[in-house]
């Protein structure tokens, strides 16, 4: 937050829209969505439809809604006490938002990995066990086959195979946060939320996961928040600038990832990618 | 919102009664269940007290001196004998937990191996049970220094018993004080002694009364020490050499002694729970203002 | 008087307050020592387990000093507590952090706290005439191993809950939101990621109670009717360690009276080494 707003807006904000292309088929609407957590709006008025199998990142500055939006979309906002979410929220034709709707089995399609690794206070086995038994994915008999693919596929098996029943705090950074994406891939999610995943991480280990989360492209919809303008750039489809306006986050420009970096349309977009770069 | 505090109750949905063989509804039933039998249970004490004991409990009651072994007239004696023993336990548990206290939090860094024996031993006495430390009482103060059953044993003994509680609660005190303070004293260049008179010890004040007002309460609940060594007579005491009998050994004593002493045991404990729940309020009380202290000075 | 110099004293009388605080612990063992020092050389080792029976004199050489009858009813008494406790206990910590609404949540609490600040002698009076004549009405006498560990689960119930209670609060909140990230129900967050990140606490809970359970002695000896025997049902009078000082105590000469010295030193020891255990377990809570 080092500009000022208000020499840098010269009209009220106004999301600019690109139709979604149709070989890329929305599964997140979100029509006039907005948080508050009492009376501070965490962000306002979000109309916008992410692609399925694509990687979104979400970039502006700290504090304009952007870890909001994501816990929006699994509702873990429900955690938040004081904190009301209002609009519409569709993924692939379920009402998100709905009192109805089985939040469960919404957390089992839409992962989620935080800024900071959060491994449970377990064993590493038991921490990709314990989801999977938790939503009866598989039994106790092949519990263990499907541990060894899903830490294979984050790349951790090797590594991990001979202290499996070690607790996870035994691991490094960048391990622990593998083992996370591993929790979360083993559920067989639809859509990833990262949550500034690298971002705690040392730059060989951010290397590390940051090539894994390329190689989730086309095979999940990924949703990314990052601070981090040349990763953003690096890793995404797609890019949605948020900015703090009024005391509340506003979606201020969305759209493919080289548009919104090469040619902002928003003068705002243009001087956040600038003065962060510069 | 990383730090923000979590809302345990809003992360289910409420558990679906519908549902069959669901763990979460198993155990939901339960622990309402669960909950419901304690609160059942605790609800019967509570009107057994206040069904038994109420009637009794006059203002003639909490003056009068008992008459006919305690099944009659009041508790006034022992009141002031309870009084008495609580201000000898204090007199002696009070300053010497506090300079304890000040010892610890103040003059000594961590690891100093000094202060870890007294830590040690405090940890040792916070767990040895209160028969033993009348036991203890019984063959030092009443034997050994001669005091026999009297208002002053039972009053050094419990004492011993609550050194651990009040010296742990007032260093804890001492600790919450910012370091700020003790900066900003040395910065003008005043002494410890100073420092610690006008300014530690009066920004520590709730927690050292909080410790104090805990010793207080673990003092007026305790039976089992002072029944060798504060003793049993229920008349009035003359001095601290007498012998006196706590409300608490008082409840006893009818309970177990005294065929139909039960009406006025029942209304001693009363008398004695709410004491008790008054001493709590006030340590809670002061917990939470050293607890707001402590967040506008942060 | 220089400024230096009253520091200097003030130190000196800060160490000296600091000396007795510590000196108490080693004069209750000494005395203690001291006491048991006629019966455990008069009696020797065995003849606490041989003996016949509990039948103590003021001189060891014609008494009977049997003290494993009591030793069962305490350890029995303490043992169903516990086992009857510690369910309870962390099933209300459950309830109050997982499945009560904020304000009975509260309620509940408060509640506890005030159960946890009952003196023992006010729970013996209330089992003396609340629990006993239920008990006496199915299976006479009434006093008996029941009414015991009944009082006693409620005695150590709110000791337990509360410490399981403030465990499950002190939980991190990432291991909470990475549970609900991934998607895991109440029961499967629970067990599987609360209690582990728990454990600490709720363990010390568990131990000071036991502890509790040990050494209480006015509950116990106003229920459980005192008579020295090995129970056999729940329904059979006991008596314990603590209650058998408190009632031999009032006329216990010589060797009997060292004896009982005996019992309390033995009571010390099995506390201590449960606080101890808890205290090296979770550093902190054993003032809670």
């Amino acid at each position: 937050m080092t500009m000022t707003p208000d020499t840098l807006i010269p009209t009220k904000p106004v999301a600019v829209t690109v139709p979604p292309r149709p070989d890329h088929p929305p599964i997140i609407r979100a029509e006039n969505l907005s948080v508050r957590y009492g009376d501070h709006r965490a962000f306002d008025q979000v109309t916008w439809t992410i692609a399925r199998g694509r990687i979104t990142a979400l970039i502006g500055p700290s504090g304009c809604g952007k870890t909001s939006f994501l816990t929006c979309l699994n509702r873990l906002a429900d955690l938040v006490p004081r904190c009301s979410v209002a609009g519409t929220l569709d993924i692939d034709g379920m009402d998100v938002l709905s009192a109805a709707t089985d939040v469960i089995a919404l957390r089992r399609r839409v992962g989620m990995i935080f800024q900071k690794p959060n491994p449970f206070p377990v064993s590493i086995r038991r921490n990709i066990a314990l989801p999977l038994l938790d939503h009866r994915l598989c039994d106790r008999r092949t519990v263990d086959d499907h541990i060894e693919r899903t830490l294979r596929a984050v790349g951790l098996w090797g590594e991990v195979k001979d202290r499996l029943n070690q607790s996870a705090f035994c691991l490094s950074g960048g391990q622990q946060q593998r083992l996370c994406l591993a929790r979360a891939l083993a559920l067989k999610p639809d859509i990833l939320l990262l949550d500034e995943p690298c971002s705690a991480l040392d730059p060989i280990s951010s290397g590390v996961v940051e090539d894994l989360i390329v190689s989730l492209r086309g095979r999940y919809t990924v949703v990314i928040v990052t601070h981090n303008l040349a990763q953003a750039k690096r890793i995404a489809d797609d890019a949605a600038f948020f900015w703090l306006d009024g005391g509340a986050g506003r979606l201020i420009e969305h759209g493919p990832c080289r548009s919104v970096f090469e040619n902002p349309a928003h003068p705002l977009t243009r001087a956040y990618i600038h003065g962060a770069r510069g | 919102m990383h730090d923000q505090a979590i809302s345990w109750h809003a992360a289910w949905p409420a558990p679906r009664l519908s549902a069959r063989r669901n763990p979460d509804r198993f155990i939901a039933i339960t622990a309402w269940l669960g909950a419901i039998a304690v609160t059942t249970v605790f609800f019967w004490i509570v009107v057994d007290l206040i069904r038994l004991g109420g009637a009794q409990l006059t203002p003639a009651f909490i003056t009068n001196a008992p008459t006919s072994a305690g099944r009659a007239g009041g508790i006034g004696s022992v009141l002031v004998s309870t009084a008495l023993i609580l201000g000898v336990c204090l007199a002696v548990s009070a300053p010497l937990g506090i300079a304890t206290a000040i010892l610890l939090a103040e003059f000594t860094r961590e690891g100093n191996r000094y202060c870890t024996a007294i830590r040690r031993s405090l940890d040792t006495l916070a767990g040895v049970p209160s028969i033993v430390f009348g036991l203890f009482g019984y063959a030092f103060f009443c034997v050994y220094l001669r005091m026999g059953f009297s208002i002053l044993s039972g009053g050094l003994t419990l004492a011993c018993m609550v050194l651990p509680i009040l010296t742990r609660t007032a260093e804890q005190g001492l600790r919450s004080v910012p370091d700020e303070y003790r900066y900003a004293a040395a910065a003008v260049g005043m002494t410890r002694t100073q420092t610690l008179r006008q300014l530690l010890l009066p920004a520590a004040m709730p927690g050292l009364v909080a410790g104090v007002v805990l010793g207080v309460g673990r003092a007026l609940a305790e039976t089992a020490a002072l029944l060798y060594t504060s003793g049993y007579a229920d008349r009035m005491p003359s001095s601290l050499a007498d012998s006196g009998r706590s409300l608490s050994i008082h409840i006893y004593d009818l309970a177990m002694n005294v065929p139909g002493g039960e009406p006025n045991a029942y209304a001693t404990a009363l008398v004695l729970v709410g004491l008790l729940i008054a001493i709590n309020a006030t340590a809670v009380w002061l917990g939470e203002r050293w607890t707001h202290r402590k967040l506008s000075t942060a | 008087m220089s400024r230096s110099r009253t520091d200097r004293w003030l130190l000196v009388g800060l160490r000296a307050s600091g000396a007795v605080t510590g000196a108490v612990v080693l004069l209750v063992i000494a005395f203690l020592l001291i006491e048991s020092w006629p019966a455990s050389r008069h009696v020797g080792l065995s003849r606490w387990i041989t003996d016949p029976s509990w039948y103590p004199t003021s001189s060891a050489a014609d008494g009977r000093f049997n003290l494993v009858p009591m030793l069962w009813g305490t350890l029995a008494a303490a043992g169903i507590a516990v086992a009857l406790a510690t369910p309870l206990a962390l099933l209300s910590a459950v309830f109050c952090r997982f499945y009560a609404p904020p304000t009975i949540a509260r309620f509940y609490r408060r509640m506890i706290q005030l159960l946890a600040g009952i003196p023992s002698v006010v729970y013996g009076l209330w089992g003396l005439t609340a629990l006993v004549p239920l008990i006496q009405h199915f299976r006479p006498p009434g006093t008996s191993l029941l009414a015991g560990a009944a009082v006693l689960t409620l005695m150590i119930l709110p000791t337990i809950a509360l410490l399981a209670d403030a465990a499950l609060a002190n939980v991190p909140g990432d291991h909470l939101r990475a549970a609900a990230a991934a998607g895991l129900s109440r029961p499967g967050t629970i067990r599987g990621v609360v209690f582990p990140a728990a454990r600490a606490g709720i363990f010390t809970g568990i131990l000071l109670g036991t502890g509790r359970a040990i050494g209480e002695t006015m509950a116990v000896l106003m229920v459980c009717g005192n008579i020295v025997q090995t129970p056999t049902s729940l329904f059979d009078p006991i008596r314990t360690l603590t209650a058998n000082i408190a009632l031999e105590m009032a006329y216990a000469m010589g060797d009997h009276r060292s004896a009982l010295f005996v019992s309390g030193l033995a009571l010390m020891a099995i506390v201590i080494a449960l606080v101890a255990m808890a205290d090296r377990i979770g550093r902190g809570y054993a003032y809670a």
